[in-house]
C-alpha cells in the first residue's frame, strides 16, 4: 500500500478546510508526460512517499491557480485502462475509486493522453469515464505531434467525449495555461465536466467507439514520428543494440568513477579543512574530538559520495525519460527471461544500482507475483550507490591506479565488481526460478515511447529528490551513528586500546566469527553501524582509525587502511561487500513489499551466508597467492 | 495467420484478439490492440530474434511469441 508522505498533515486538517481544498489527480498511460506536467503544475514542490521510482508512488502536491485558489494535485502511477495487473496500476486505481486508506478521493479527474498517440490510447480516456468522475481530457504534447505534422479538432473530440478537452504543452507555463483556465471555471461546477454514462461498456465496443472518435478529432496524420524510427534502427539493432545497451552501462559506470573524483577531491579538502580549524579554534577535548574524529570524519566520509550519487541518478534519468529504457527493457527480456526473470524486471534492477529500495518498490510494475519476489530477493545484489563509498575507498587503498590500455585499472576493478554482482543475481535469480519460485511466465506487453528530449526542468527536480534524500539520511542516520560509534570507540575513559572501548568490547563478541574470513577487530566494529546503512561503515572507519591513529587522521583514511590491513583482508571486505545485506531500509522495504516475513529472513540470510563464503573464499585465495 | 509469424515489410491487419486468456485480451486491448488496427513488424531482440517489436498504428508494442500469437491478422493489400 502506498504511503503518502503528507497523509498524517492531511488528517490533521479541519474539516472545513479539506471540504474547501479540493483534490484534483494526474490520470493516463505510462509515457503520456503527467510527472512533467505535474512538476509544473506543482512548481516542483511535492512531498513523495520514502524514496520514488519513476511514479510508482503517489505524489502529493500544492498547486495556485490564478485567483489564488490552492488545490492539491495528485500524480498516479500509469495506467492503460481500469483493469488491475500489477501493484502499480492497483495504487492509481484505488485512489480514483475512492478506496484508499491514505489518500482521499479526488475532486476532479485530468486525463492526460499523449497526442501523438491519440488514435491508439483514446479507449484509456473513454474507459476513465467509468470512474464517474468530473474529468477534463489534456491531450499533452500537442507540439511534438503538431511539429510531426498531426492536426486536431479538440471541439469535436469535446462534443463526442461529453466532457472538457484540452490541448496541452506541459513543458511551458504557456502551455499549461488553458488547462489551468479550464480547471479553475470547472471546479466552481464540477458537474459540469462529470461524463454522462451509467453502465459499463466492454473495452471491445469502448475501442470501435474510440476509433471513431479518432477518426473526427485527428484531420490529418502522418506516418509517424520517423526520428524514433530511424533511432530505432540503430538502437534496436539485433547487433548494434546491445553494444551500444553495453557500451552505454560501462560509460556510467567509468562517469561515475572517474568524473566525480576532482569534485571529491575538493569535498574531502574541504572537511580536512574543517577539522583543522576546529581542531585549532577548539580547546583540547571531548567536544573538540566530538566534532573532528565523530561527526566530521563520520558524516564527511559520506557526504563525499555525492558528486557519484548525482552523476549515477542523472544517467538513470535521462534515459528513464528520453525513452531509452523502456528500449534496454526490449533488448534485455529474453536473456531475463531465460535466466528466470521478467523483461520488465530490467528497470527495478537498474534502479536498484541506486539504491535497493526504489528498486524493489519498482518491481510493483511485475504482475506476477512469483516473478516479483524473484526480483526483490535480488535486488539487493545490484550494486547501490551506498557500496560506491566502500568500493571507492577500498579500491583506492588496494588497486594500484595503473592503466589498462585507455582504461584505468581502478575504473576496471569497479567494472567488474558490478559484472560481478549482476552475474550472482542472475544466478540467484536462476536458481530461485527452479526451485523456491518456480511458476508461470507473464507475458510481456511493453509499449516503446518515442524518443523525446529529456525536460531539464524535470531533471533538475528529480536529481535534487534523490540527492536531498541522500543529503537527509548524511544528516541523520549517519549522523547518529557517527556520534554513537564515536562515544562506542572512545569510552570508557579508562580504555587504553581500542578493544578496551565499548566498541572493542562488542566487536569482541563478533571477531571470532569474522576472523577466518580475514576481518580484524576494526572491521567487526565498522560493520555493526554499517548495518544502519552501508556507505556508514566507511565513515565509521574513519571514526575507527582516527580514533585509534591520533595523527593519522590527517592522511586520507586510504592510507590508513592501506597500511592497517593486508591485501587479502582489503579484497576480502570488498567481497563481503557484494553481497552483505547491511541495510534496515532495505530488509524494512523488503518485508513491506512482501508483506512476509519469511521471503524477508531468507532474503536475509541467503545475502549473509553468500557475503560469508564470499569474503572467505576472496581471502584465502589472495592468501595463498599473495 | 497469427501475429507471431509477420515478417518484416509485410504490414497486416487485426481480425481478432483471441478471447481464451481474458486477463491477456484485456491487456492487449488497454495497450491499444483492437480489430481493423495496422499491424507492422519492426524489431526483433537480439536473442533467438525475440522478442517481438511490432508499430501498432503510431505507437510501438513490444510482445514475446505468446501474447502475439492471441493476435489473428490478415495480410494488407
Amino acid at each position: 500500500m502506498t504511503v503518502l508522505a503528507d497523509d498524517r498533515t492531511r488528517e490533521e486538517q479541519p474539516a472545513a478546510e479539506a471540504g474547501t481544498r479540493r483534490m484534483v489527480a494526474l490520470v493516463g498511460p505510462p509515457n503520456c508526460g503527467k510527472s512533467t506536467l505535474f512538476n509544473g503544475l506543482t512548481g516542483g514542490r511535492s512531498k513523495v512517499a520514502n524514496y520514488p521510482g519513476a511514479t510508482v508512488e503517489v505524489r502529493a502536491g500544492a498547486m495556485t491557480l490564478p485567483s489564488g485558489r490552492e488545490i492539491t494535485l495528485y500524480d498516479l502511477p500509469g495506467i492503460y485502462g481500469t483493469a488491475s495487473r500489477s501493484k502499480d496500476a492497483d495504487v492509481a486505481l484505488e485512489v480514483i475509486g475512492g478506496q484508499s486508506a491514505t489518500v482521499s478521493r479526488p475532486d476532479l479527474l485530468l486525463v492526460l493522453v499523449e497526442a501523438a498517440t491519440l488514435r491508439t490510447h483514446l479507449h484509456t480516456v473513454l474507459q476513465a469515464r467509468e470512474f464517474g468522475l468530473p474529468m477534463i481530457v489534456v491531450v499533452n504534447m500537442i507540439d511534438l505531434a503538431e511539429r510531426d505534422g498531426l492536426e486536431f479538432d479538440l471541439d469535436a473530440l469535446s462534443r463526442e467525449i461529453g466532457v472538457p478537452v484540452v490541448a496541452c504543452r506541459a513543458t511551458r507555463s504557456a502551455g499549461r495555461a488553458a488547462l489551468v483556465e479550464e480547471v479553475e471555471a470547472r471546479l466552481d461546477d464540477l458537474e459540469s465536466a462529470r461524463p454522462n454514462l451509467d453502465e459499463t461498456i466492454p473495452l471491445k465496443t469502448l475501442q470501435a467507439e474510440a476509433r471513431r472518435m479518432a477518426k473526427a478529432a485527428i484531420v490529418s496524420e502522418p506516418l509517424g514520428n520517423m526520428m524514433t524510427r530511424k533511432l530505432d534502427r540503430v538502437l534496436l539493432h539485433p547487433f548494434a543494440g546491445p553494444l551500444i545497451l553495453f557500451s552505454l552501462l560501462f560509460l556510467v559506470f567509468q562517469a561515475v568513477f572517474s568524473w566525480a573524483t576532482p569534485l571529491m577531491d575538493g569535498i574531502e579538502a574541504g572537511m580536512g579543512l574543517l577539522q583543522t580549524s576546529v581542531a585549532t579554534l577548539l580547546p583540547e577535548g571531548w567536544l573538540a574530538d566530538l566534532l573532528t574524529d565523530g561527526i566530521i570524519a563520520g558524516v564527511g566520509s559520506v557526504i563525499v559520495f555525492l558528486p557519484q550519487i548525482v552523476i549515477l541518478f542523472s544517467f538513470i534519468l535521462l534515459l528513464e525519460a528520453s525513452g531509452y529504457m523502456a528500449r534496454a527493457a526490449f533488448l534485455m527480456d529474453e536473456l531475463m527471461m531465460r535466466v528466470g526473470l521478467n523483461g520488465r524486471a530490467f528497470i527495478p534492477l537498474l534502479s536498484s544500482f541506486a539504491c535497493a529500495i526504489p528498486g524493489i518498490m519498482a518491481a510493483r510494475v511485475i504482475g506476477s507475483e512469483r516473478d516479483r519476489i524473484t526480483t526483490i530477493l535480488i535486488a539487493p545484489l545490484m550494486t547501490c550507490s551506498a557500496r560506491l563509498p566502500v568500493y571507492t575507498l577500498l579500491i583506492a587503498a588496494f588497486i594500484p591506479p595503473t592503466s589498462v590500455g585507455p582504461f584505468g585499472l581502478q575504473g576496471l576493478v569497479m567494472f567488474g565488481l558490478y559484472m560481478f554482482a549482476v552475474i550472482s543475481g542472475v544466478t540467484v535469480a536462476f536458481v530461485l526460478k527452479r526451485t523456491l519460485t518456480a511458476g508461470g511466465v507473464q507475458p510481456l506487453i511493453l509499449e516503446l515511447p518515442s524518443y523525446k528530449v529529456p525536460n531539464a526542468g524535470d531533471f533538475f527536480a528529480g536529481l535534487w529528490m534523490r540527492a536531498s534524500a541522500f543529503l537527509r539520511r548524511a544528516g541523520t542516520i549517519i549522523l547518529a551513528t557517527s556520534i554513537g560509534l564515536w562515544f562506542l570507540a572512545s569510552y570508557p575513559a579508562s580504555a587504553g586500546s581500542l578493544r578496551e572501548t565499548f566498541a572493542g568490547q562488542i566487536g569482541a563478541l563478533i571477531e571470532p566469527i569474522l576472523a577466518p574470513i580475514g576481518f580484524n577487530l576494526e572491521i567487526a566494529i565498522a560493520l555493526i553501524p554499517g548495518f544502519a546503512a552501508r556507505e556508514v561503515a566507511v565513515g565509521a572507519l574513519g571514526t575507527v582509525y582516527a580514533v585509534q591513529g591520533g595523527e593519522e587522521n590527517i592522511q586520507g583514511l586510504a592510507a590508513v587502511l592501506q597500511n592497517a590491513w593486508s591485501l587479502p583482508t582489503g579484497l576480502a571486505f570488498i567481497a563481503w561487500y557484494v553481497f552483505a545485506p547491511q541495510c534496515f531500509a532495505t530488509l524494512a522495504t523488503m518485508r513491506r513489499e512482501t508483506n512476509s516475513w519469511a521471503w524477508t529472513g531468507f532474503g536475509f540470510a541467503y545475502l549473509l551466508g553468500l557475503a560469508y563464503i564470499a569474503a572467505g573464499a576472496t581471502y584465502w585465495i589472495a592468501s595463498a597467492l599473495v | 495467420m497469427t501475429l507471431d509469424s509477420l515478417t518484416f515489410g509485410q504490414p497486416a491487419t487485426i481480425v481478432a484478439i483471441s478471447d481464451t486468456d481474458a486477463l491477456l485480451e484485456m491487456a492487449l486491448r488497454e495497450i491499444g490492440f483492437a480489430e481493423r488496427d495496422t499491424v507492422e513488424l519492426m524489431h526483433t531482440g537480439p536473442l533467438g530474434r525475440r522478442p517481438l517489436c511490432f508499430r501498432l498504428n503510431e505507437t510501438l508494442v513490444a510482445l514475446r511469441l505468446d501474447e502475439a500469437r492471441a493476435i489473428t491478422i490478415e495480410l494488407a493489400e
